[in-house]
């Protein structure tokens, strides 16, 4: 199996990753994980390939070839599509950041119907799920990455308890009961497309 | 034995813990940065971030000297710096098991070239050892250890990026604890003066060959018989694109490239019709096997640049690839400063300043982007007070521009001192400001000199820049606050005229350090004109829309850097909050 994750410097993209790739191991499959540090994180767009299965050589995706590509913004979606193989799954947040290029007016900004639309062209199989929003509301935008995983968890083949211990085990103790309703909510928006 | 999902990095920290090792040293730097943060989790090992790499190296090798199984890690470009000591220490040799770690990047996710430091074992004289996952990395660090005793040399291992940074699945064991070794005075071994250091060279090239015959039956260059119709000898992360594409094909999996195991790839080639290198970067495995006199295809047919892949490899290779061309028109996002960044304050204020700026490495670098155009060069750590003190003196006379030097706290220790005291001695007019954020930013907020703060957790004495600067004889020291963006500006534009030298520290934490978040502050669209000043600053937050500026309260955090510049005072702190705005004392409109 085959995650790509992507999304903008800050918005919890590794934590997400290290939650899918704890869980792999702990249900005893060979996993890697790769992803980008440094520069990147200063608010540039930062990926995370996640590979697990019986045997895992390369740690890196190759374009064309991934099961699921889950973005934490609609532009990072749109950067990364090509990722996604034909039966892949597409799971989005609506959520918009502006590159900086775009608010010091620098650069156009990509209108919303088009990004849809050109999504809509590459992946039939596709999930759009208001993560940023559902976390806003919930009172802490930081839980943004758990309701996305509670969005895609259903697609993940691990079981519910599984994902949960996994997650409990990688959030700071203070941040657990938040999460724990993060997730839930997530589950409640989203099935497998 | 315990599985662990551990990074290349974690793994090394892991492999030299196991392997009894007492001291480690580093200085931070994208991707090596992880190795001496997670040895220093393990309380038996002491363990420091160093002031530069040269010194992590030293610190090591007197370890190592003393008896000590030592460790000193850095990023490619840093073997740069400790180069020096480098090569001086395979004459040397290792008394205590003595590792050095080299984190490459190609693809240049972090860094200003893609340079392969497989040469510099090559060059040095030094074995070279390459982990292919995170597994290999805990397991040569170890064999790295007995290795350097054995034969009386230090080891390089080389990671890339995706060795480093990617996770796998690691078995651990329990550590073994390396007694010290008895240290015994020799000088004709441990200092290298011509007359010694002549003995050494004939000496060292015994230890190599020695080391040679190992690399012929060492578990580490290892064949896999596959097809006889194509051979492929491949090192690190590499050789797993190369497995996932050619499936069938035997290989040679190279984990010590250099004493080049030459033997060994014969008796390949020997098995095989056609012969494939396939290898990161420099074609460093390929020259040696040419060498030989073996027909071979690699860097006529592959990328010499970039990271490779699976489909790079594909793609070069003529073999079919998946359909999956990116999507065109995506806008680019550079990363930026981040919101509440010290840093923005300060280019803010040197903004339409007509200066040569020479720059730096670190956040602040970042300023080179747009809105602030901020500097005009950026070379290596360091740099920007030499090159700056360099056009001063090839310019100065005739060029009516300032010649400015910016450079962050912790680049300043690494070795801005060392150009500032030339400055001062060679009578420049170098204008250097100090971007003090009290921490390493870029690689994650690593400790320094100016915090007072060690990696194993002590605090002792903090060192100030500024004092630093008049100790060196700078006259004029100014400290200012970057937050009060007006002030500052008045500062810089008043030292910047005099075209005198002058060191102004401009100091304040950095926003992600500190996590700074006070409630956001606001756009009064009654009062703002839309004059851009605020978007000027560079802040995340900030946009302009339909004629007005616009804070995205998510994002604010509530530094008021904002509320200073505007000029109509259409920025606030929102109601709730209990945050001023910087007030400036001493500011005047643009
Ligand atoms: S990490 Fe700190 S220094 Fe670096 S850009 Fe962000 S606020 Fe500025
Ligand atoms: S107060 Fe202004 S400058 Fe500071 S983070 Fe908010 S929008 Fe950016």
């Amino acid at each position: 199996m085959n995650i790509l994750v992507c999304g903008v410097g800050g918005q919890g993209v590794l934590l997400f990753s290290d939650i899918i790739s704890n869980l792999a191991l702990r249900n005893g499959l060979d996993v890697k994980k790769s992803e980008v540090h440094g520069l990147a994180q200063r608010g540039g767009s930062v990926t995370s390939h996640i590979r697990f299965g019986p045997k895992v050589y390369s740690p890196l995706i190759e374009e064309g070839t991934a099961d699921a590509v889950v973005a934490f913004e609609r532009l990072e979606a749109l950067r990364y599509v090509h990722f996604l193989c034909p039966s892949g799954r597409l799971f989005y947040d609506s959520h918009r950041i502006d590159p900086l290029p775009v608010s010091i007016g620098t650069a156009e900004r990509v209108p919303d119907d088009q990004i849809e639309a050109r999504l809509a062209a590459r992946a039939p199989r596709r999930q759009m799920v208001p993560a940023f929003k559902t976390a806003l509301e919930l009172g802490n935008v930081r839980v943004q990455n758990t309701v996305m995983l509670g969005a895609v968890s259903s697609c993940l083949g691990f079981p519910d308890e599984s994902i949960k211990q996994s997650l409990t085990e990688l959030v700071k103790p203070a941040a657990r009961e938040l999460n724990l309703k993060a997730f839930a909510v997530g589950q409640a928006i989203s099935a497998c497309p | 034995m315990t599985r662990k999902l551990l990074s290349g990095d974690e793994a090394v920290a892991r492999g030299a813990w196991e392997a009894g090792c007492r001291v480690a040293a580093a200085y931070p730097g994208t991707p090596s940065t992880e190795i001496l943060e997670a040895i220093s989790t393990y309380k038996d090992i002491y363990s420091e971030w160093s002031t530069n790499e040269k010194v992590a190296l030293e610190v090591a090798l007197g370890a190592s000297i003393s008896g000590a199984r030592a460790l000193a890690a850095m990023k490619h470009v840093g073997l740069n710096v400790a180069a020096d000591p480098f090569f001086s220490a395979a004459y040397i040799g290792a008394l205590g098991g003595f590792v050095i770690v080299t984190a490459d990047d190609p693809g240049l996710h972090s860094s200003q070239n893609e340079q392969d430091n497989r040469f510099y074992g090559l060059m040095a004289r030094v074995p070279v050892l390459c982990p292919s996952n995170s597994q290999e990395c805990r397991d040569y660090t170890m064999r790295a250890f007995a290795i350097s005793e054995e034969f009386d040399l230090p080891v390089l291992i080389r990671l890339t990026t995706r060795v480093a940074h990617s996770s796998g699945i690691v078995e651990v064991g329990e550590r073994t604890e390396v007694p010290l070794k008895p240290y015994e005075k020799k000088v004709t071994k441990n200092a290298i003066l011509p007359a010694f250091a002549k003995v050494r060279h004939v000496d060292l090239e015994k230890r190599i060959d020695r080391v040679a015959a190992l690399s012929l039956q060492d578990e580490f260059n290892r064949i896999e018989p596959g097809s006889v119709d194509l051979g492929i000898i491949s090192d690190g992360v590499c050789y797993h694109y190369a497995r996932e594409v050619y499936p069938d094909a035997s290989f040679l999996k190279l984990g010590m490239v250099w004493p080049f195991p030459g033997e060994t790839v014969r008796r390949f080639a020997a098995t095989v019709k056609e012969l494939l290198v396939v290898e990161e970067v420099d074609p460093f495995i390929e020259l040696q096997v040419r060498a030989l006199g073996l027909k071979v295809t690699g860097k006529d047919r592959l990328p010499r640049t970039n990271e490779m892949s699976q489909r790079a490899l594909r793609l070069s290779m003529g073999l079919p690839a998946e359909k999956a061309e990116p999507e065109t028109g995506v806008t680019a996002r550079p990363p930026a400063l981040c919101p509440g960044c010290p840093h923005t304050g300060i280019y803010f204020a040197l903004q339409n300043q007509k200066a040569f700026i020479g720059g730096d490495i670190g956040c602040y670098t970042l300023g080179v982007m747009p809105p602030h155009s901020g500097m005009d060069t950026c070379v290596d750590m360091g740099a920007s007070i030499t090159v700056a003190h360099g056009t001063d003196k090839a310019l100065g006379a005739t060029d009516q521009r300032p010649h400015v030097a910016i450079i962050g706290d912790s680049t300043f220790f690494h070795s801005g001192v060392t150009g500032l005291i030339n400055t001062v001695y060679n009578k420049s007019n170098v204008i250097t400001i100090i971007s003090d954020n009290r921490t390493t930013g870029m690689t994650g907020h690593q400790n320094h000199p100016g915090t007072g703060q060690t990696l194993m957790g002590s605090f002792g004495t903090i060192i100030k820049p500024e004092e630093i600067a008049k100790a060196c004889g700078v006259k004029t020291v100014v400290v200012v606050d970057p937050y009060k963006v007006k002030e500052t500006r008045k500062v810089v534009r008043e030292l910047l005229a005099k075209k005198e030298p002058a060191v102004i520290v401009n100091r304040r934490a950095c926003a992600l350090h500190i996590r700074l978040h006070n409630p956001p502050f606001k756009v009064d669209p009654e009062k703002c004109d839309g004059c851009k000043t605020c978007i000027r600053l560079g802040c995340p937050a900030l946009s302009f829309d339909n004629g007005k500026a616009h804070i995205t309260a998510t994002t604010c955090v509530g530094c008021g850097m904002c509320a200073d510049v505007c000029p109509e005072g259409a920025i606030s702190a929102s109601p709730k909050s209990n945050v001023q705005s910087p007030k400036s004392s001493a500011g005047s409109p643009s």
